[in-house]
């Protein structure tokens, strides 16, 4: 790989994705509890994409994702405690308070927030990409959305219009083999959404998802292809989604052993494997992932003690 | 204060050529709108002043025109996306009306969406049910959104001054039967408020509320009724969000009578809500029931047979006869 981050970087990758998945274990068993209302939409299982991609983009570049975005949200470092108190509706929510799950933002960290309508951000990303070629100044805007936002329109269009016109976007894609319940062979008549790439004239490529070295040598050539001019890249990368849909579906898939297939490519172990090849002591991993649950156990109990928006504030904010 | 007199689409070039001039960050987004001026010529000499850069001529795809547009207007670039009918507003409308008109508010106020679509509305020409709606009254149900629909010059241009400058997602819907019609514009830098109405002739008996395509229309029907001595108060409401409730109360309190017109179809339209508005705000000033003039509920035929669905001047002075009784 022409990527190599040291080992502190690594370890720091291995402390964040036990960051994320002990954020969404939170999530959904707050959620269970009642603690909130609406719904959540857990990443668990595809944290080595937040993780890959978001080491590979500079702290000025920009990130717009989905509603399963808490894992992007944490990786661009937004504090998680703000981020449950967002889950939570408190007001001391990123947010505050009336985004909720789906609508997490903190522009500070040019976190350009995560959206509920499926690839409706992508061209949005593409208008945030096109306003740093204008001011040239050299920031690359990264978008994640699923394999169901590939079948939008608005995917389509912002692939041809952001080749088109040349802007510093990188798209990426997390294939998780679903969307809500219908499998990709039956919404996608390709293997690899990166193929999609080729009629529209940008590179695609389709990497192992559950590596986080991988997607972040992935992103970094693409955030480097369009940082030089060179326009967008579409990087596809293959993962699961251990959890339903959210946490409100119901239902059940066709074929459970199918679907679950790459839940046995656990990103998290696998990395830990990787680092314990590489001399890490098994202490050192317990002691990161003891911190990550600290991390969030007191991001829970923050949001928790905090109060809701105050009623006389539901009608700010709506014009400027 | 001079004036010259100027087409309303002179007026809203005019109006975007000096804001372009005074703020460097805004952007054009649309199809046809560099060399070619606009579909309807609204931007003629734009693209030869301020270049491919900010009069940027794209792809056939509203959606993600729309869509660039908030993204370009959340990082600081004030954007108007032009869509060319007003009907094509469909193809647009997410980006619209669930991202740049919520996304404010759902992200805790920490992004400004300075937005605006132009589109016209493009009525009594024979382009048939695709190419001759108006749809403001999809664009009223959302909150979040302005709604500015002008019917002269002026007005065009006072309007889109303030809208750019306030910065918020903003329907500018213009009229392609208004674009020609000229009328004095200040040569000054005047931008009209948002949510106040123009009282377009005085009267004591009846109030037309009305704006775009139909304040022609009414004016007339108000001269001839003149003629019979029926004093009608025409209003030209100008905005729909906000929609000036206390000018219509005002003016119904006056007269005791209203008629709404409007070009869009009769249900659900705008005059629903504008009628509803004096129901609550001057009911026990009313002396007659309020009557709608609108288009008939009926996809826009072509040929002849749209003569059948459009509202006219003798409609509403039927209307007013009725509400005279």
């Amino acid at each position: 790989m022409k990527h190599q981050p040291d080992m502190k970087t690594l370890l720091h990758w291995h402390e964040q994705m036990w960051t994320i998945r002990y954020f969404e274990d939170n999530a959904i068993s707050s959620f269970r509890k009642g603690h909130f209302t609406g719904s959540t939409h857990p990443c668990i299982g595809q944290e080595a994409i937040a993780v890959g991609a978001g080491a590979a983009l500079k702290p000025t570049d920009q990130v717009l994702a989905t509603y399963r975005g808490h894992g992007h949200a944490l990786a661009r470092g937004l504090d998680p405690k703000r981020l449950m108190a967002e889950l939570l509706c408190k007001e001391t929510g990123c947010s505050g308070g009336r985004g909720g799950s789906m609508h997490l933002c903190d522009v500070s960290k040019d976190f350009w927030g995560t959206n509920a309508v499926v690839a409706a951000h992508i061209p949005i990303a593409g208008g945030v990409a096109l306003s740093n070629k204008l001011k040239k100044n050299g920031r690359v805007t990264a978008v994640f959305f699923g394999d169901g936002a590939t079948c939008e329109g608005a995917f389509f269009e912002t692939l041809n219009m952001a080749t088109l016109w040349k802007v510093p976007l990188v798209f990426v894609c997390e294939n998780n083999g679903f969307a809500i319940s219908v499998p990709t062979h039956m919404a996608i008549p390709i293997e690899n959404i990166a193929q999609r790439a080729q009629g529209f004239g940008l590179p695609g490529v389709t990497v192992d998802g559950n590596d986080p070295r991988h997607v972040h040598e992935a992103v970094s050539a693409a955030a480097e292809h369009a940082r030089r001019g060179g326009g967008p890249t579409l990087v596809e990368c293959k993962t699961t989604r251990w959890e339903r849909h959210s946490a409100i579906s119901a239902g059940k898939y066709e074929n459970e052993d199918e679907a679950m297939k790459w839940k046995k490519v656990d990103p998290i172990p696998r990395f830990e494997k990787f680092l314990k090849d590489h001399g890490v002591k098994a202490a050192k991993l317990d002691e990161q992932r003891e911190r990550a649950k600290k991390l969030n156990d007191e991001a829970l109990e923050f949001a928790m003690k905090s109060d809701h928006p105050k009623t006389e504030t539901a009608g700010d904010f709506v014009f400027a | 204060m001079s004036t010259r007199q100027l087409s309303m689409a002179e007026a809203i070039n005019e109006a975007i050529r000096h804001e372009m001039r005074r703020d460097p960050n805004i952007i054009l987004l649309g199809q046809d709108i560099g060399n070619y001026g606009g579909t309807f010529g609204v931007y003629k000499g734009l693209f030869d002043e301020f270049g491919p850069e900010r009069v940027r001529d794209g792809p056939l795809c509203e959606a993600a025109t729309a869509g660039f547009g908030v993204g370009l207007a959340i990082s600081g670039m004030p954007t108007i996306v032009e869509i060319e009918f007003m009907d094509f507003m469909t193809l647009a409308s997410d980006a619209m009306c669930n991202q740049a008109a919520k996304m404010r508010y759902f992200f805790g106020g920490q992004v400004k969406v300075p937005m605006i679509i132009r589109t016209p509305i493009v009525n009594r020409l024979g382009l048939g049910a695709q190419h001759s709606q108006s749809l403001e009254a999809w664009m009223m149900h959302i909150p979040g959104l302005r709604v500015i629909i002008p019917s002269n010059a002026a007005d065009a241009k006072g309007l889109l001054l303030t809208a750019i400058r306030e910065g918020n997602p903003t329907v500018f819907v213009e009229h392609v039967r208004l674009y020609p019609s000229k009328s004095p514009v200040d040569d000054a830098d005047t931008p009209i408020p948002l949510g106040k109405l123009r009282v377009a002739r005085e009267g004591k008996d009846v109030t037309i509320a009305t704006y775009s395509g139909m304040v022609k229309p009414s004016l007339d029907a108000a001269i001839n009724l003149a003629n019979d001595g029926i004093e009608c108060e025409v209003l030209d409401l100008r905005t729909l969000a906000p929609l000036d409730r206390e000018g219509i109360c005002a003016s119904v309190k006056k007269t005791g009578r209203l008629v709404v017109a409007h070009e869009a179809v009769k249900t659900a339209g705008a005059g629903a809500e504008i009628a509803q508005t004096a129901m609550e705000g001057a009911f026990d000033y009313l002396q007659a029931p309020i009557l709608r003039v609108a288009s008939k509920d009926l996809p826009i035929p072509t040929g002849k047979l749209q003569d059948l669905v459009y509202p006219n001047s003798a409609d509403v002075e039927t209307a007013v006869r009725k509400v005279m009784e």
